[in-house]
């Protein structure tokens, strides 16, 4: 099964929504819980990344029997430094979205945290993709 | 411990999503940064905050927490509100700063 979100850089009060639907779709497909809730803190932190630093994304969602495997792609600054950017409390977040409570530092290490399998790739001025991979079983 | 009885024996003034107040409830977690809540507070916890906008309700529903409680008075924002009853997972408030209320809470799931 395939699905596919759009996410608007800047646009926080959609942040959260592609999250939401998957959760409801591994809920229906009766994945174990705790599986389900580490999916849903690694893609609202790969949501919330593209909404607070890129122009705009797409998240890619595939699930079969064994795995579910979410593509984040965005267009955007890019990431220079992807060990620094992976480092815990290093953010490069505005001032407006870190009074939010958003831009700790903390998203990137959620996602590594709470995924199985993490790449990401990145280029300057271009755009960023993380490809997250998750057993279900 | 319900969110209802809760409600009741600190207090608190509901703001909305009052279909969540038979939530059981199995802890508490204090933070204002989000990412720190979806990192680690637990199903059927209480979240006490600062944070007023529409995004705290995103993450109260992902982790499918018992209820938000806005500190020192603060008000939600409108959006906020209407999230909260959409989930179901009631907005409460207290006059009480984060401290204070977290203090009362615990000793009340603790005793």
């Amino acid at each position: 099964m395939e699905f596919r979100y759009e996410v608007e850089g800047g646009n926080f009060s959609r942040a959260g929504h592609a999250s939401s639907a998957v959760k409801k779709i591994l809920k229906q497909l009766n994945v174990d819980n705790r599986i389900i809730k580490r999916i849903v803190v690694a893609l609202y932190e790969g949501e919330v990344n593209v909404v607070a630093h890129a122009h705009k994304g797409s998240i890619l969602v595939d699930i079969d029997e064994q795995r579910i495997e979410i593509k984040i792609e965005d267009e955007g600054p890019g990431i220079p430094d992807i060990d620094l950017a992976m480092q815990a409390g290093y953010s490069t977040a505005s001032a407006a979205v870190r009074e939010m409570g958003f831009g700790a530092g903390m998203g990137l290490p959620n996602i590594k945290k709470n995924t199985d399998e993490l790449k990401i790739a990145s280029e300057v001025g271009k755009g960023t993709t993380l490809e997250m991979i998750t057993y279900l079983q | 411990m319900k969110v209802r009885d809760m409600v009741q024996k600190l207090g608190l003034k509901v703001f909305s999503g009052e279909s969540g107040l038979e939530n059981e409830i199995a802890g508490g977690y204090v933070s204002d940064l989000l990412s720190d809540v979806m990192g680690n507070a637990d199903e059927n916890f209480v979240w006490m905050t600062l944070q007023t906008h529409k995004n705290i309700m995103a993450v109260a529903s992902l982790k499918e927490l018992a209820a938000i409680i806005i500190v020192k008075g603060l008000e939600p924002d409108g959006d906020t509100i209407a999230h909260s009853n959409e989930e179901k997972v009631p907005l409460l408030g207290t006059d009480m700063e984060t401290f204070e209320i977290a203090g009362k809470l615990y000793g009340l799931l603790n005793n």
